[in-house]
């Protein structure tokens, strides 16, 4: 298949700061892309090249086989075919809902249906309440919603749930799940691991400017193959011990105890754990 | 599938019609830009009440300069603090994230500046003329005259005020800027008082800007013809007047093109 983003040798400096360097990495069509990775790690910059509002100092990007650093009409007929939802934004706050979609919906060639996109991020009850008075949940929502009014091949979704309940975060993610299953590609940047294994096909790692690793949430930095933290209680110590065959330590652990085990619990690394070991290692 | 993007002139147009109902549903704006020279207007008619030329009332000069800084007010002003804070919300980012062409942008904010400004102006002459005794000309000429220099004023003016919305570093910092640059302009160009009771190095620095000029075109149209010999040189300098805009809106449309930011870094 043919990718959708595909960059290589990606290099970005502000003076003598390096910001991004030799950066590659593949985004297929449909996939869920996620980076992550501490502030200042440059994933920031990275999307912001990809989305066209920065110059790459070198590398070969192409999203939707164009360089996004493209001028002109060609420029705008790229971006038809594009949608970002960038970080807390507070405009159109004194437009409604719908009038904000119907407004930016003619700045495309094919645009969704207004009606189905408020029916989408769920903001029907809302759809004629000035965007200033939406909750923040609900006004991320819009930008999502206003985001994918052209019908966008490809998203770029930014720290999209910060700020959110739990409940608002899943609902959320039903949404973007949504998007994918109509055959969008997303690329999001979250600082939320759990967001990160919820939504994401891979994840990519990013420190200092490099990508660590790209994986499965599931395969990360060998998380499927980690050591399990095995801890019980036992003569009213709580004790805890690592193995790579929990199953047969356990069951070993019962027949000594004789049967039931008392507080028994088996933790394998969560993507938490294995993203800030591998963030650890290189931000001394 | 249809791959035809929209025109740049049809989408400034619907920018137009949004940004004219977001002005008037943000009463700040409203009220700053639209009530507060009429309250002006208000005061210094009701306290300056002398003749200060045969058939000119101070309210007749005064109306004059008024129409003029309306031009810098709804054009100057309001492009130059609007833009920073557009900016800081993220909205000019957003619109550089779609197809929109930036030239449908820029429509959009002269549609709304046009509408403002016509607004302003006739309130301007409608309270002039019901309380204040002033007299609007006669002659057609008068009228084309007006209309031009409520034209090119008002695109000069506009087009500083995109030039000038680079400047401040974020919205506060805009409207802490762009109202006292405003206020002391209008002072130094013959708003508030009578422009040749003015300290020559006033008048000096004025004449480097347009609000001078618009403000003597202004007399030109609403004062009688024998003023004229009361200005500093003894005529409108219409002629002069033209050139020294012309030149403004060279040097705007330059500096608006070459500075203008989308986004805040």
């Amino acid at each position: 298949m043919k990718p959708v983003i595909a960059v290589s040798g990606l290099r970005k400096s502000y003076g003598a700061l390096t910001v991004v360097k030799d950066l590659s990495l593949t985004i297929n069509q449909g996939e869920i892309f996620a980076i992550l990775g501490p502030n200042g790690a440059g994933k920031t910059t990275t999307v912001e090249i990809l989305e066209g509002f920065r110059v790459a100092d070198g590398g070969s990007i192409t999203v939707l086989d164009t360089d996004p650093a493209i001028k002109g009409a060609a420029a705008l007929a790229w971006r038809n075919r594009i949608g970002i939802v960038l970080q807390s934004t507070q405009d159109t706050a004194e437009l409604t809902v719908r009038e904000a979609l119907t407004h930016f919906a003619s700045y495309y060639s094919n645009p969704r249906e207004v009606e189905d996109v408020i029916t989408l991020v769920g903001l029907q009850e809302k759809a004629d309440d000035r965007a200033r008075t939406l909750s923040g949940g609900q006004r991320r929502r819009l930008d999502v919603g206003l985001g994918i009014i052209g019908r966008p091949e490809v998203l770029f979704l930014d720290e999209p749930t910060t700020g959110f309940d739990p409940e608002a975060r899943r609902a959320f993610w039903i949404l973007i799940k949504q998007l994918k299953n109509e055959g969008t590609t997303i690329l999001l940047t979250t600082h939320y691991l759990d967001e990160a294994e919820a939504l994401a096909d891979r994840v990519a790692v990013m420190s200092h400017g490099e990508i660590l690793e790209v994986s499965t949430p599931a395969l990360l930095g060998g998380r499927a193959s980690a050591q399990a933290t095995i801890s019980w209680r036992e003569g009213g110590i709580q004790k805890s011990d690592a193995s790579d065959a929990p199953t047969e330590f356990v069951m070993n652990l019962s027949a000594r105890l004789g049967g039931e085990i008392p507080e028994l619990s088996i933790h394998r690394p969560t993507l938490e754990d294995i993203y800030l070991s591998m963030i650890g290692a290189t931000h001394e | 599938m249809n791959n035809q993007l929209p025109g740049a002139l049809s989408i400034g147009i619907k920018r137009g019609g949004l940004e004219i109902k977001q002005f008037f549903r943000q009463k700040e704006s409203v009220v700053f830009t639209l009530l507060f020279p009429l309250i002006l207007l208000a005061i210094f008619g009701s306290v300056f009440s002398e003749t200060i030329a045969p058939n000119v009332t101070f309210s007749q000069y005064f109306v004059a300069g008024m129409i003029a800084s309306a031009l810098v007010n709804t054009g100057f002003q309001q492009i130059a603090i609007f833009i920073p804070i557009e900016r800081d919300l993220g909205a000019l980012k957003r619109l550089r994230g779609t197809p929109m062409p930036a030239s449908s942008y820029f429509i959009g904010k002269a549609i709304v500046v046009t509408v403002s400004m016509v607004i302003q102006v006739v309130l301007l002459l409608a309270a002039g003329v019901a309380f204040f005794g002033v007299n609007l000309p006669t002659a057609v000429s008068k009228w084309l005259l007006f209309a031009a220099l409520l034209f090119l004023g008002s695109l000069v003016s506009t087009i500083l005020g995109v030039a000038f919305s680079s400047v401040p570093k974020n919205a506060r910092g805009a409207s802490a800027i762009v109202s006292p640059v405003v206020i002391i302009l209008q002072f130094f160009s013959g708003v508030f008082f009578i422009f040749t009771d003015l300290p020559g190095w006033m008048q000096q620095v004025a004449a480097i800007f347009p609000l001078k000029w618009l403000t003597q075109g202004m007399r030109s149209v609403f004062l009688p013809e024998e003023f004229a010999t009361r200005e500093i040189v003894g005529n409108w300098e219409t002629g002069r007047t033209f050139a020294i805009i012309g030149i403004w809106l060279v040097v705007g449309t330059f500096l608006a093109i070459r500075t203008f930011k989308w986004d805040r870094e």
